[in-house]
């Protein structure tokens, strides 16, 4: 695509001078950090191309826009994210998700990955880098900004983290009663609707406590609440860890379901390999605090990196 | 050993001890910088929550549940508490009074005893040991399941939420707990004052009222003894609440760290009742002037 687009052009320029060195730079085990920053480069290109053409010919100093800002049609972008508490935990990290997207971030225990997902809930801040969701930078946001972004996004912990004080009715209508407008009916509506979708019984299971159900229901109950507001982007930390192997598809079904049925945008922590090649559309692997391959699942079963084969085991 | 090996051993020794000095100041200014932080985060999340308490949206019904937590279900304790306290205070002044024919003082004593000190730092420490290590574990246990991070992604500030209702309520509550534990302490010490003493009950009253008004009052009608008595568990109910919320909300190490969390707000909001307890009276002494 550079190619076309300098054959056009003419002669190469500075810009594009620069974008060549910028990708012979990026490391080639992170493609997908490569394919973004190229992306980026040829955007801040573009950008100062239309910049020169609008100004007129006297002669004024070239506006050169510093930040390309995010990729135009991602959804969620980390950009050159560094990060470290006592060590560093993320070191230039970047990868994007694109709308209807389900993209897996797997990786050993304490590799990042639900670091990442707090910082794409800006419950973190990066120590550099951008966070863009929804074409927004959220890491410079205010603790109070930062809760209606979060409105955007529905997120999925893994202990289901529903309010044990709440009923499951409750909890799921929690979300509309903070930040709609909707009266007990309608909210009454939208919980059951969300309850079904999730395969459970909203007779059956509204006025019971968390403590009361099973794993996979609490599971279940998490994943209404957290798409309870019509949330575009949903987030899940491991959501089969401690489930049998059924309720294991039955979660990661639900998961797809999402994606298929209202083209949801999620972003899926996992150690299950299995669910995560049946779920995702990309998969990341996070190893030594940068992303060590990112792609489809057949590109990473297909690949020869040694690291990434002991990995997937037998799989 | 020979001289040489020795004079090498001590300088190797000195080499050591001042290799190991930085390190040791390098731990203590890591240690004082945490404490320093944990300092500020402290204050920032007492700002907040009294911050909170003028801004939308109100959680209402989360006030009245925890005025009833910290309040009502609190009176049982503090019913006994007051009750046996004003009691033993009368048996054990009885003796000294006795000696002194001094027996119809009786309720001066109580009352000054009960509404000065007892009142507001028993009502205190027990609402610490009860209210306090309840909120630490509640507010632990939300955070080690994840449901403080829960209510975070929900678009909802937990310390709007969960801090500011119970430190409002704790700041009304805890006055009210006190008026009512001053009162049967005092009403204990009229029963010892009545059967041990064989002081009547209308010179025990009276006594109660005279020694009210001897301190004073503030813009004429409000009885020094009582702003003394009252500003204190206001300050009280603000630190335990504080605490509480603090230690709950930094709990970390799943349930082992909930228990630790528990101990600590125990024990710092205890201290901080009784070290306050003194600056407070230091203050007010020399501020509410006797007539």
């Amino acid at each position: 695509m550079m190619d076309r687009d300098r054959s056009t052009a003419g002669p190469p320029t500075e810009d594009e001078e620069r974008v060549d060195e910028a990708v012979d730079a990026v490391d080639p085990r992170d493609r997908r950090a490569d394919d973004v920053i190229r992306r980026k480069q040829e955007q801040r290109v573009r950008t100062a191309i239309q910049d020169e053409l609008s100004q007129d010919d006297v002669g004024e100093e070239r506006r050169r826009p510093e930040d390309p800002g995010p990729l135009q049609d991602a959804v969620i972008e980390l950009e050159r994210v560094h990060l470290a508490f006592d060590r560093p935990i993320l070191e230039d990290v970047s990868f994007a998700a694109f709308p209807g997207e389900t993209l897996v971030i797997v990786g050993e225990s304490g590799t990042g990955k639900s670091t990442t997902l707090k910082l794409i809930l800006r419950l973190l801040q990066p120590d550099s880098g951008k966070v863009y969701v929804a074409g927004q930078d959220i890491a410079g946001l205010s603790f109070t900004e930062a809760l209606a972004v979060r409105q955007k996004m529905g997120m999925v912990f893994q202990s289901a983290a529903l309010f044990d004080s709440m009923t499951v009715f409750e909890n799921v209508a929690y979300p509309l009663r903070e930040h709609t407008d909707l009266d007990d009916d309608e909210i009454e509506a939208r919980v059951r609707e969300k309850l079904e979708f999730v395969d459970l019984d909203p007779s059956d299971v509204m006025d019971r406590l968390p403590a009361e159900l099973s794993g996979g229901m609490k599971k279940r109950v998490g994943i209404a609440r957290g798409m309870a507001n019509n949330a575009e982007i949903m987030l899940y930390d491991e959501p089969t860890s401690g489930l049998d192997p059924l309720t294991t598809g039955t979660i990661t079904r639900l998961i797809m379901k999402l994606q298929r049925e209202l083209n949801v945008t999620s972003i899926v922590v996992s150690h299950d390999i299995r669910s995560s090649f049946r779920m995702g559309t990309h998969i990341a692997l996070l190893a030594d605090r940068q992303i060590r391959f990112f792609g489809t699942p057949e590109e990473m079963t297909a690949t020869d990196d040694r690291y990434i084969r002991d990995f997937l085991g037998g799989f | 050993m020979p001289f040489a090996a020795q004079t090498r051993g001590t300088a190797t020794t000195t080499v050591h001890a001042l290799n190991s000095l930085p390190q040791v100041l390098d731990r203590l200014n890591v240690a004082a910088k945490r404490k320093v932080l944990a300092l500020q985060e402290y204050f920032l999340l007492a700002w907040n929550a009294l911050r909170f308490i003028f801004a939308r949206p109100f959680y209402g019904g989360d006030l009245v549940q925890q005025m009833d937590a910290i309040g009502v279900q609190s009176l049982g304790i503090v019913l006994l508490t007051g009750f046996f306290t004003g009691m033993v205070l009368a048996l054990q002044s009885a003796v000294q009074l006795q000696t002194f024919g001094a027996s119809m003082y009786m309720g001066r004593l109580v009352s000054a005893s009960m509404i000065r000190e007892l009142g507001p730092v028993l009502a205190g420490l027990m609402v610490a040991g009860r209210v306090g290590s309840g909120i630490a574990a509640q507010l632990g246990s939300m955070k080690v399941t994840e449901q403080i991070d829960a209510l975070n992604t929900l678009g909802t500030d937990p310390i709007k939420k969960l801090v500011t209702p119970r430190v409002l309520a704790a700041l009304i509550m805890l006055p009210v707990l006190t008026i009512i534990n001053d009162f049967v302490g005092i009403v204990g010490g009229n029963l010892i004052a009545q059967f041990y003493l064989d002081v009547p009950t209308s010179l025990y009253w009276r006594t109660v009222w005279e020694q009210v008004a001897s301190d004073g009052f503030t813009f004429r009608f409000i009885p020094n003894d009582f702003i003394q008595g009252l500003s204190k568990p206001f300050v009280f109910g603000g630190v335990i609440s504080i605490t509480a919320c603090y230690f709950g909300l930094n709990t970390s190490g799943g349930t082992e760290g909930v228990g630790m969390s528990t101990t600590r707000t125990v024990v710092t909001s205890s201290i901080l009742i009784l070290v306050l307890d003194y600056f407070i009276t230091q203050i007010l002494l020399s501020v509410l002037a006797a007539p």
